[in-house]
């Protein structure tokens, strides 16, 4: 506010953890000017990441998603039900995230972290608006059954781009994801078709054995900080609060764009840096998904 | 080949605006916003000594808390009041009260049918359309009419893209419900006559080209967003000059309510 340049007197006599916690904008712009962050990442840079299908032996399908840190269970539940009047023959799925307190310092037990009904929303609305899923896959009998799919993600480890980890958990899950085989017995209800053969004759199987849901494009997201005219991709968690603006965008395997978040911030968005953030984001798209065909390929192969 | 619109407007046109302030008189500020037949109420309180827990104690700080028409508040409410949050912040200048909380409130509320007797108490609910846009103009407009010290306003305005990649402004509920994508677009909106020097980037772009705040929903190329954000920044322009008009002060005798 009116301070005069503390840092600049200290910086020599300091040790690097004090002016880290004392001076934290300082500290990454010194780093920002060697065009480096903290952990020794380029600005273009994002962390390593590894997605593990299969995770939750008793869900319908789950993935384990890990970006540096930050860490994400997604497991998908199936359950039949009635479809609605309106779309007879479509199924539903129902996203939710929750934060629990095991992720971060910042939330406390009872009260919920203000982040997660955000992320929660933002989730549902891209893989809605990425249209790669197709309801009427997930329909059983029109008018009378249909899957609901429950897909809740879990986040362990909080540390920065937590939407990025999120969707790439939730994606990943989705395409484990096996849809279990169902008869109709004489009640007219729906039953799991169990492994073993004591089947009775009189079951007509619906849907006669697993099978794998299909995902047309499949979205991928990349968040960015916007601060001065540098632009740091895949931020920690210290970033993100200390360099406000933050934008999100993901884009689908064909290059369209799938969502542009950005609330707000300090630092004005211009075409210049919305070009640079999408080039980067393409690039990312492309790493994503080999990651995602590798771990696929790697489940199939067991 | 002209599009036709449902209600008849051209692509570039917006729904009737109207904005009043001062309504409530028990708030430091309001303001209501109406596009269409879409209607936002604002009220700020503020600023109030003492920050949130969470909060940075060095700036002032902002709380939103939203009000939907009817039901329950669920996810869709906690997202906008977050996207209201850190629009507003960026707007303002936190510096100047560190350490106070300044609480805005929004209500999406009924707008009444005109047509309707007077006397009835009927009151027709419309379609949607817009409603974080509107909430934002309001809010932003709210904030003027207590006296908060602002950078810069905020202009919000909504952009639909259709299936053939016409770009259409305001959409109201029906249309966003059938075009392809939309996206809420928010622009800095400077007094330029003030000071003309400064409202130039370093890139070249001027300051008012730069967006705020963006939600995108559905999925759109990248070069219909583009698009988007240059029809929306001739527009806000527009938008601007209204909500300037409106908020003007209307006698110099006008007393602060804070005090």
């Amino acid at each position: 506010m009116g301070f005069p340049d503390a840092s600049k007197d200290l910086s020599s006599e300091m040790e690097v953890d004090a002016f880290r916690r004392l001076f934290p904008l300082k500290y990454f712009e010194r780093h920002l000017a060697e065009a480096i962050r903290p952990d020794g990442r380029p600005l273009g840079k994002a962390r390593d990441t590894t997605v593990v299908l299969g995770a939750v032996a008793s869900a319908n399908g789950s993935a384990l998603v890990k970006i540096g840190s930050t860490t994400m269970l997604t497991a998908i539940k199936m359950e039949v039900m009635t479809p609605s009047l309106e779309s007879p023959d479509e199924g539903c799925i129902a996203i939710d995230f929750h934060m629990p307190p095991i992720c971060s310092p910042i939330v406390r037990p009872g009260r919920p972290a203000e982040a997660a009904p955000v992320i929660s929303k933002q989730l549902s609305d891209t893989i809605s608006s990425s249209g790669s899923i197709d309801l009427k896959e997930l329909s059983l009998v029109t008018g009378k059954a249909a899957w609901m799919a429950y897909l809740d993600v879990y986040c362990l480890d909080a540390d920065g781009a937590l939407f990025d980890a999120a969707l790439l958990s939730a994606v990943a899950a989705l395409s484990h994801l096996q849809i279990p085989a169902v008869a109709m017995n004489d009640d007219g209800k729906i039953v799991l078709l169990s492994e073993d053969d004591g089947q009775k004759k009189a079951q007509e199987p619906v849907n006669k054995e697993k099978r794998n849901l299909t995902l047309r494009s499949i979205p991928f997201s990349l968040t960015c900080i916007l601060h001065k005219n540098y632009i740091l991709v895949d931020p920690t968690a210290e970033e993100e609060s200390i360099m406000e603006t933050v934008v999100t965008i993901a884009l689908d395997t064909s290059g369209q764009l799938v969502s542009l978040y950005k609330p707000g911030g300090p630092v004005l968005a211009f075409t210049s840096a919305i070009q640079d953030c999408v080039a980067l984001t393409r690039q990312r798209v492309k790493e994503l998904k080999g990651i995602l065909e590798e771990a696929n390929s790697t489940m199939q192969v067991e | 080949m002209e599009i036709e619109r449902p209600d008849g407007r051209s692509p570039n046109q917006l729904r009737p605006l109207a904005c009043s302030r001062s309504i409530l008189h028990r708030a430091h500020g309001s303001a209501t916003w109406s596009q269409g037949d879409t209607k936002v109420v604002a009220a700020v309180y503020g600023p109030k000594a003492g920050t949130r827990k969470n909060e940075n104690p060095e700036k002032a700080s902002f709380e939103v808390v939203w009000k939907p028409k009817t039901g329950q508040i669920g996810k869709a409410e906690r997202e906008y009041e977050m996207i209201l949050k850190r629009t507003l912040e960026s707007i303002c200048i936190r510096s100047i009260y560190p350490n106070t909380t300044t609480s805005v409130i929004v209500q999406a509320c009924f707008s009444l049918n005109p047509s309707f007797p007077p006397f009835s108490f009927l009151l027709v609910v419309h379609d949607d359309g817009a409603l974080l846009p509107c909430a934002i103009n309001a809010a932003c407009a709210a904030l003027v009419d207590a006296g908060i010290p602002l950078r810069h306003l905020a202009v919000a305005i909504c952009c639909s893209v259709a299936d053939n990649g016409y770009i259409f402004l305001d959409p109201n509920k029906q249309e966003e419900e059938k075009m392809k994508a939309f996206s809420y677009l928010v622009f800095p909106n400077l007094n330029v006559s003030v000071l003309p020097e400064r409202s130039t980037q370093k890139g070249g772009e001027p300051t008012a080209h730069g967006i705020i705040t963006s939600v995108t929903h559905g999925a759109m190329s990248v070069d219909d967003y583009l698009h988007c954000l240059e029809r929306g920044r001739a527009v806000s322009a527009r938008l601007s000059e209204f909500l300037r008009k409106n908020i003007e002060p209307k006698s110099s005798s006008e007393s602060s309510k804070a005090g």
